[in-house]
């Protein structure tokens, strides 16, 4: 990679998100922190998925929501880049990160409840456009049934609700949702582990088609490794909040270097009954 | 079926029906489903969801609720050294069928969360599990229960007795609604997607405890799964359902490596395998069609690469055909096949 020309998207460094804990009753007093991403690094090229995966409670989603500002950074940088401007994410003020916004958009997981189900589905998709003031009337109508048609959908479903869709099609109302706002940086959180192996795969080159169309940038996280594997260019294995062990793709799944990434690796079964699972957990994996 | 009379059966259902009432008409969940478990084997049942899997398991023990009923069919058990028990034909209160049920057959369910009371003890669930079927005093089927938890891999069983589920974490609650599940030495296991809801490391934890404890008690098991990877880790053999419909069934090895039905075939396809950055994935076009507007035909050829008009897409349903190979399949191209070989 010619990293040394292309300028990154986004430059996350000594990133944390800690959570406190406080004792009960009057006079709570701050009496533990939960280190749920503890100083994470990172680059992220344009045009480039960087998967995040690790087990549930590693902090991959933390990590991805904190860097969209979802949720309030503790401490570190993220250097956002946006029309030649370098703008750190993590001084801005609320009111200085709704234009932002627009630029950063998320996929969510369950496409039955990440939709509200008293809107229509072309109140869905054009709410962002409404709410950023971006398009009215005709307009909005013509660019949500543009996105509708880019994501696999018709224009004439923009009537119906979302209870009339099965949860692929909801999956393709969330994307055309966080892409009519023409993002840069996408974050797809567990964007097809809810879905069935045949419509996941549908939605998968869907989300790659739109990157190669749109120029779009994902951080797609992820427990599932073998769909992180077919779309990731890079890969950052999360574990207990820190990032163990971050690479090109093939090199992760090839020749694991950290003992956690290789533990995760060994789990996967592999739908061959001549591959047998040889899973040892090593002793510092979270208790289960 | 000849073939199956000379294996030592222990469940066989036959052309089981399930229907649902609602107020868009009668759905058939279930339509016909035959198929048969050998003692001591592991047979998984794989679709995607609302293909009926669920409906089937339930069925077995009898737990579908209304709207939903048994519209037709038989399910047999055949005890060992007891007679067989025609689980259809019992009465909704009968000793026989609480008799089956966590006795005979039992289940482990999806969500380990809530398969277990928030407001009972680990050891008072255990326990009552092992007082309504068997004779023993509290105090031996504390012990009993203490030994179990052991087998599991709970450490510190006797502690953990006397804990609540919230105390647990996944993994471990999950152990525990296994040994809730064998605790009676059940013939048969029914297991619901038991790993769906856990991480991949639990999951391959589980997998390994199921599999050694099947095979230490001798326990024959229905394993549900929509994950392709955990039926090459577990199954024997392996029944493919589609809308409601067995498509396929054969040893794992057969399906996995040589799949017939078209619906099999793309369903393997369209998992990621382990490569980098392939060009596309290959899917099955479309979604799964309502169970209220079912095509005509075969209920898979508006979905099939191999559809042949004038074939698939009229009359009733394929029927379960053995070909000569002795492949259990439904599928017209199977069909057509199946004659040309014959001549």
């Amino acid at each position: 990679m010619n990293d040394l020309k292309i300028e990154p998207l986004l430059k996350v460094k000594n990133f944390s998100k800690h959570f406190p804990i406080y004792s009960q009753g009057f006079g709570r007093k701050q009496i533990d922190v939960i280190k749920a991403v503890d100083n994470v690094s990172f680059n992220l090229n344009p045009g480039e998925t960087l998967g995040l995966v690790g087990e549930s409670g590693s902090g991959k989603t933390t990590c991805a929501r904190t860097i969209l500002r979802a949720l309030k950074p503790t401490s570190g940088t993220v250097i956002f880049r946006t029309n030649g401007e370098a703008i750190d994410l993590v001084k801005l003020k609320e009111r200085e990160l709704k234009p932002l916004r627009t630029q950063m958009q998320m996929i969510f997981q369950d496409p039955f409840s990440s939709l509200n189900p008293r809107m229509t589905v072309g109140d869905i998709v054009g709410e962002p456009l409404y709410i950023h003031k971006l398009a009215r009337g005709k307009e909005l109508i013509d660019r949500v049934d543009d996105m509708l048609v880019k994501v696999g959908m018709k224009p004439e479903h923009r009537q119906r609700y979302p209870h009339a869709f099965s949860g692929g099609q909801r999956q393709r109302i969330g994307i055309a949702r966080a892409l009519i706002m023409r993002p840069s940086l996408v974050v797809c959180d567990e964007a097809v582990s809810a879905l069935d192996v045949s419509v996941q795969a549908q939605v998968i080159n869907l989300l790659e088609d739109l990157q190669e169309e749109l120029n779009l940038t994902y951080i797609f996280v992820a427990h599932d490794l073998s769909v992180v594997r077919h779309i990731s260019n890079r890969v950052a294995v999360m574990h207990q909040g820190k990032i163990v062990e971050i690479d090109e793709t093939e090199s992760i799944f090839e020749t694991p270097q950290h003992a956690y990434t290789r533990m995760l690796l060994s789990a996967i079964p592999h739908p061959d009954p001549d591959i047998k699972l040889e899973f040892t957990p090593i002793s510092d994996s979270t208790e289960i | 079926m000849s073939q199956d009379e000379k294996k030592d059966i222990v469940l066989s259902v036959k052309d089981l029906k399930v229907t649902f009432t609602t107020e868009e008409g009668v759905l058939s969940a279930v339509d016909g489903v035959t198929f048969s478990l050998e003692r001591g084997k592991v047979l998984a049942i794989v679709g995607e969801s609302a293909c009926g899997k669920s409906v089937t398991a339930f069925s077995i023990l009898r737990l579908i609720q209304k709207p939903g009923q048994i519209a037709g069919g038989k399910i047999i058990v055949y005890p060992k050294n007891k007679p067989p028990i025609d689980i259809t034909s019992l009465t909704e209160k009968s000793d026989m069928l609480y008799q089956v049920r966590g006795g005979l057959i039992s289940m482990i369910f999806q969500e380990p969360m809530t398969a277990l009371s928030p407001v009972h003890t680990i050891g008072n669930q255990i326990c009552e599990a092992i007082l309504l079927h068997q004779s023993v005093t509290n105090k031996e089927a504390e012990k009993h229960a203490i030994e179990m938890l052991g087998k599991v891999g709970i450490p510190q069983p006797e502690r953990r007795l006397q804990q609540y589920p919230h105390e647990f974490s996944g993994g471990m609650r999950q152990r525990v609604v296994i040994a809730m599940a064998l605790v009676c030495q059940p013939e048969i296991l029914i297991a619901d997607e038991p790993t769906t809801a856990l991480d991949v490391t639990i999951q391959a934890q589980i997998l390994d405890l199921i599999k050694s404890l099947q095979r230490d008690l001798g326990t024959s098991v229905i394993f549900i799964t929509h994950d392709l990877g955990v039926v090459a880790q577990i199954a024997d053999d392996v029944a493919v359902m589609y809308l409601g419909r067995l498509v396929e069934q054969a040893s794992v090895r057969a399906v996995l490596k040589d799949p017939l039905h078209p619906y099999t075939t793309g369903l393997l396809k369209s998992l990621p395998r382990n490569e980098t950055k392939q060009a596309r994935l290959p899917s099955i076009t479309g979604n799964v069609p309502s169970l209220t507007h079912l095509p005509t035909g075969c209920p898979f050829h508006p979905r099939c690469p191999d559809s042949i008009p004038g074939v698939c897409d009229v009359g009733d349903n394929p029927v379960m055909e053995r070909l000569p190979n002795g492949r259990l399949v439904s599928c017209c191209g199977a069909r057509k096949f199946k004659e040309m070989t014959k001549t």
